[in-house]
């Protein structure tokens, strides 16, 4: 059998497996949304402020559900692979002539298709809300494209702390870790507004906030390679660096057992 | 019976805080979620004061902290039932609920150990807030009021939570247990106070028992007269709410096992 047989084999098992469990789609799909509701009505009085990109505040914000639903894809994969592992099958498939990166990719293939369909459903909400996009329907797309990009390179993520714990309340508990990293980021207001220094040192530092600024330019900036390109080299690097490690770890769980 | 309870209530109780403590994969998230969204709110958005009709005596880290601190306490509780979902998991529970003499117990050293968990982050999230220069402008007395109605909170949180993983048994509904517990807070005036909001949102906050927790601790905390009763009826009232599902959810898991 070809890896890519191996592949669609073990994608189809944990794509059916997380879609049948409404504890794992539901939030992701609702969770973005609600704090989209929330922070567009309760920040909205932000656009009053002298300078701010938009008066639309939902404009604003709508990117940031496409970065929360890679999140919680993170941590649907991760949770679904400790799983697997907690249970032996993983074991079971080191047994076989699988190579570890189909494993790995196959075992987080549910987690990020609940992130494609998550972003589908955060584009026609906020379009349907009254979001606007500068860059047009191809803009549109590209966002989709950079959105499930980023959702694939956030799975290794995942399968990182999956393998490394083996535990899937320890890949639950690291939930908040990187949820928080959304709000050390742009996620509610522009660099140039926020106003303590050691504060925007963190943003400027922080990843996601290349992600969220990549994507937000093509909803309220304009067609821009200054924000575009570094969202691409983020989301490339996480998942080089995620799924490497992954693939270690994995090597050396198999090792042990 | 009394204490028998209060013995099995201890032993969980015990139980939770040596694997919270011993397991940093645990303590960790617990400990850096509010310090986060505290450096996040109070230091990123210290903006939003400059936001025409945005006036509170304490200032915006004051403004903020209530808020952490109140969602300190609810994720205390979040956290203790990812501990009871597991033990579902690994087949804890079932051995405990045929071992305790008193099964009340478990429930009962289950909220013990969510509050054990807030107490501990609340009081690193003070020493923080205090050592960055917030404003304390309420009394003692005052503080020790604010504390009480964010156990009332925690305890809330901790019941709705074993309720949930009473029914569900797996870890897997993680999301689903920290979803409502955040619904409810961020349906509140978590960035400026209720006179600002409009639309919506001010309709859902003006009807979240949230918002009048958050206005009486704001009004504690900065020295200013609050709606104290409201607040601490509201708070007993959903904790009280809360007990009847999760009752309802251990007596049904209890009866699986028997």
């Amino acid at each position: 059998m070809s890896s890519t047989s191996q592949l669609a084999l073990i994608a189809r098992r944990s794509v059916s497996r997380t879609f049948r469990q409404p504890v794992l789609v539901v939030p992701v799909i609702a969770f973005p949304l609600i704090l989209l509701a929330v922070n567009a009505a309760g920040l909205s009085s932000v656009t009053e402020l002298p300078g701010f990109p938009t008066k639309s505040y939902i404009n604003f914000a709508i990117v940031v559900c496409f970065v929360q639903g890679a999140l919680f894809a993170a941590i649907s994969a991760g949770t679904e692979l400790a799983s697997d592992i907690q249970t032996g099958f993983t074991d079971r498939l080191a047994l076989t002539p699988a190579k570890r990166w189909v494993v790995l990719a196959g075992a987080t293939a549910g987690g990020a298709s609940i992130a494609v369909f998550g972003s589908v459903i955060y584009l026609v909400v906020g379009l349907i809300f009254g979001v606007e996009i500068d860059t047009g329907v191809v803009g549109a797309l590209v966002l989709l494209a950079l959105a499930i990009y980023t959702a694939i390179a956030f799975a290794g993520i995942g399968a990182w702390l999956a393998v490394a714990t083996g535990s899937p309340q320890a890949v639950q508990g690291m939930f908040p870790l990187l949820f928080v990293l959304l709000f050390l980021s742009t996620m509610s207001l522009p660099l140039d507004f926020i106003q303590k220094e050691w504060f925007a040192t963190i943003v400027e530092w922080n990843p996601l906030t290349y992600l969220i600024d990549g994507m937000r330019g093509l909803v309220i900036g304009g067609w821009d390679a200054s924000t575009l390109l570094p969202a691409i080299a983020v989301a490339t690097g996480i998942m080089v660096i995620t799924f490497t490690g992954a693939s270690r770890s994995l090597r050396k769980r198999v090792q042990r057992t | 019976m009394i204490s028998s309870t209060l013995s099995v209530s201890l032993a969980v109780l015990r139980r939770v805080m040596i694997q919270t403590i011993k397991n940093p994969a645990i303590i960790i998230p617990s400990l850096a979620f509010p310090l986060v969204f505290l450096v996040a709110f109070a230091g990123g958005l210290s903006i939003v004061a400059d936001v025409p009709g945005f006036s509170f005596k304490g200032g915006y880290t004051a403004f903020q902290f209530v808020f952490v601190f109140t969602q300190t306490a609810a994720f205390g509780g979040i956290f203790t039932g990812y501990r009871i979902a597991e033990d579902y998991e690994s087949g804890f529970a079932r051995r405990l609920l045929i071992a305790a003499p008193h099964s009340a117990g478990i429930l009962l050293g289950f909220v013990l150990a969510g509050l054990a968990r807030f107490f501990l982050t609340g009081l690193i999230l003070w020493g923080i807030a205090l050592v960055a220069g917030m404003n304390v402008l309420g009394s003692p007395l005052e503080i020790l009021a604010m504390w009480l109605l964010a156990a009332n909170v925690s305890i809330a949180s901790t019941l709705w939570v074993a309720g949930l993983a009473f029914r569900f048994q797996s870890v897997d509904i993680g999301s689903f247990m920290q979803m409502p517990v955040f619904i409810l807070l961020f349906l509140a005036p978590v960035y400026v106070p209720l006179a600002l909001l409009t639309g919506w949102l001010k309709l859902a906050a003006t009807y979240n028992p949230v918002t009048a927790i958050l206005a009486a601790n704001r009004g504690f905390i900065s020295g200013e007269e609050s709606k104290a009763l409201l607040a601490f009826g509201l708070a007993v009232g959903l904790a009280a709410l809360m007990a009847l599902w999760a009752v309802r959810q251990f007596h049904r898991a209890h009866r699986s096992v028997a």
